[in-house]
């Protein structure tokens, strides 16, 4: 713990302390200003920024195609969300549409990645809150996604695997039967994941009614993604835009429903992503299905031969972590003129402050782990 | 209700004063916009929010755009409403010398953060925001880098914001032993008297040398120091 005393001001209780920016339980470079009554918190203030890296005013050196490989590096823990982003965002901006294996093949990339993200959350809010075995069990799989990815791109953190047209490489011989054994072997795992860990009295007391974030508050900060849908509204953009290939899939949209608690609570925030991560091995599964149809090897669509588009345009995908959307506006050079990234975990981080109030520093952490904010996503 | 019909509610309730110059979003740009007039972006907002009819209730991205050229930095919000599920953009333009514009806390608490970065990083002023302090660089940051004509300082608090290519220095240490060794080897003949001749040269260059790493332990020492008290400056001010 690198919690330490800089001013006791005044004579009461009060103390402010510093959290951060190199704890444990920050989730990467976060650093806290806590103000607290003993246990008690009175005020935790977000300091953001050491992880910026001044993504948006690099792209406008870069050529369309050379920034891919740099949107990895928005969310290094699931880079394959703002590949895709990046890529819909310029095919939208060029009236480029991608073959439809290609599509396929990016809904399987996200989705694994997907799986392994919440993975992530799920091992890292276990261990936060003290249960320790769950982290394991979490990473172990995630490796195995990990492995699988690397099989198909070559690369088991940034990607790099979406090209602006289509993706970079066609699925690998006997990949997919591959996948389909993991996922079999997969959701079984989850199920005893939920008896480990989920519905184990100790982690729903300690998660119940524990800082929740009701679903008008989540609306007006913007809070987006896993979160909202905790907070019980029934929102993804999967459905509501139906992009890629969505539409030619089933699959649920998992909301909080309080089933331990309140609506919107940290539980409720977990046990949305142990869902998502069902929902989206199937999808992945019926993805495998689907893509027999289209022939091997169309991956790119026809590009024009030097991109120098003129306008703008803003796409937006589901991420692991919510809405993301890129906007980029183009005045006819080979390189954007500026671009935007909205990422979730910057409209997560905003809300923190308001939430702080009255809860003790050992749900803090809780709140955190529960939000699943990834620091570079936020500073970018 | 499509981008049009919003467009032309907000335009009957307002006046075409306020919002003007709509884009159905078919050209160059894929998106609808409007566009609204500075002083009114507060009213237009909530309208937006609070008219049953258009319900919009998430603003979804504030981006903020420089251009030089034209003397104007333009603020694009990117507003959605999961009620009515449709959507619009607006754009405001403002005067590139003196960028101010209503803040949309009261509207959207989203905007909160959204507007601090843009202030932080394009120099955009939001009145009546609650906390407008600068949210990704240092609060002594100089200079908005996503402006177009920001130039990058040498160094921030003394420490460098480059640094010199390492095969320049490989090829300036050979230079200089290539030199010593022309010089030794010159003086001999020259002279007559070689002893005494390498014995003054090895003595004139060995101050030269300490000097020299004397300066460069001086500066990585003032390089520290300036570290070390941002360093404590930054404990001190929360």
């Amino acid at each position: 713990m690198t919690e330490v005393i800089i001013t006791n001001e005044t004579m009461d209780e009060e103390m402010t302390l510093n959290m951060g920016p190199h704890h444990p339980s920050t989730h990467g470079v976060l650093r806290f200003i806590v103000q607290t009554d003993g246990e008690i918190m009175r005020k935790a203030t977000p300091e953001v920024g050491y992880l910026h890296r001044a993504l948006e005013k690099i792209a406008e050196r870069c050529t369309y195609e050379g920034y891919m490989p740099y949107t990895d590096r928005i969310d290094y823990v699931a880079a394959m969300f703002p590949n895709q982003c990046w890529a819909m965002t310029c095919e939208k901006l060029m009236g480029i549409s991608p073959p439809p294996r290609a599509e396929y093949l990016r809904v399987i990339s996200c989705e694994l990645t997907r799986i392994a993200s919440h993975l992530i959350m799920l091992g890292c809010m276990a261990m936060d809150v003290g249960a320790v075995t769950a982290f394991p069990w979490a990473l172990r799989e995630r490796e195995a996604i990990n492995d699988l990815l690397e099989e198909l791109c070559g690369a088991r953190l940034t990607y790099n695997y979406h090209r602006i047209g289509g993706v970079s490489f066609d699925m690998p011989k006997g990949w997919a039967d591959k996948v389909r054994r993991w996922i079999d072997n997969f959701l079984p795992l989850m199920d005893e994941y939920d008896r480990l860990v989920t519905y184990n009295e100790i982690y729903v007391k300690r998660l119940a009614n524990v800082t929740v974030i009701p679903a008008s508050m989540a609306i007006d900060w913007g809070v987006v993604g896993p979160n909202l849908r905790a907070a019980g509204v029934k929102w993804d953009l999967r459905k509501a835009d139906g992009y890629s290939i969505y539409p030619k899939l089933k699959f649920a949209v998992p909301v909080g429903e309080g089933k331990v608690g309140t609506v919107g609570d940290a539980w409720d925030r977990w046990d949305v992503r142990c869902q998502e991560c069902r929902e989206s091995a199937k999808m992945t599964l019926q993805c495998l299905e689907q893509i027999a149809a289209f022939p091997e090897n169309d991956l790119m669509a026809e590009l024009p031969k030097r991109m120098k588009p003129e306008g703008e345009a803003y796409a937006r995908i589901e991420s692991a972590r919510g809405d993301m959307g890129i906007y980029v506006v183009a005045r006819g050079g080979t390189e954007p003129y500026r671009v935007r990234i909205r990422t979730g975990s910057f409209t997560s981080m905003a809300i923190l402050e308001s939430l702080t109030p009255g809860i003790y520093v050992a749900d803090l952490v809780a709140l955190i782990a529960s939000i699943d904010v990834v620091a570079p996503e936020i500073d970018r | 209700m499509t981008p049009e019909e919003i467009f032309h509610k907000l335009e009957r309730e307002l006046g075409p004063e306020c919002v003007f110059n709509f884009d159905a979003g078919t050209g160059k740009a894929k998106d609808a916009f409007c566009e609204v007039e500075p002083g009114s972006i507060t009213r237009v907002a909530q309208l937006m929010k609070a008219d049953p009819a258009l319900g919009f209730d998430y603003l979804e991205c504030i981006t903020g755009i420089d251009f030089p050229n034209d003397q104007k930095i333009q603020v694009v919000y990117h507003v959605y409403s999961y009620g009515k599920k449709h959507r619009l953009v607006l754009k405001v333009s403002l005067v590139r010398d003196d960028p101010v514009i209503a803040s949309l806390c009261s509207v959207w608490s989203a905007a909160n953060w959204l507007e601090r970065e843009c202030f932080d990083l394009l120099g955009v002023l939001f009145e009546g925001h609650p906390d407008l302090r600068r949210l990704l660089l240092p609060d002594d940051w100089e200079g908005y880098p996503l402006r177009k004509d920001w130039k990058e300082k040498p160094d921030y608090h003394g420490i460098p914001s480059t640094r010199p290519n390492p095969f320049d220095l490989l090829a300036k240490a050979k230079a200089l032993e290539a030199k010593k060794a022309a010089e030794a080897k010159g003086a001999e003949p020259a002279d007559g008297k070689p002893t005494k001749v390498v014995e003054v040269n090895a003595a004139a260059a060995e101050p030269a040398a300490d000097a020299e790493a004397k300066k460069a332990a001086a500066k990585a020492a003032a390089i520290a120091k300036a570290a070390a008290k941002k360093a404590a400056a930054k404990k001190g001010s929360p």
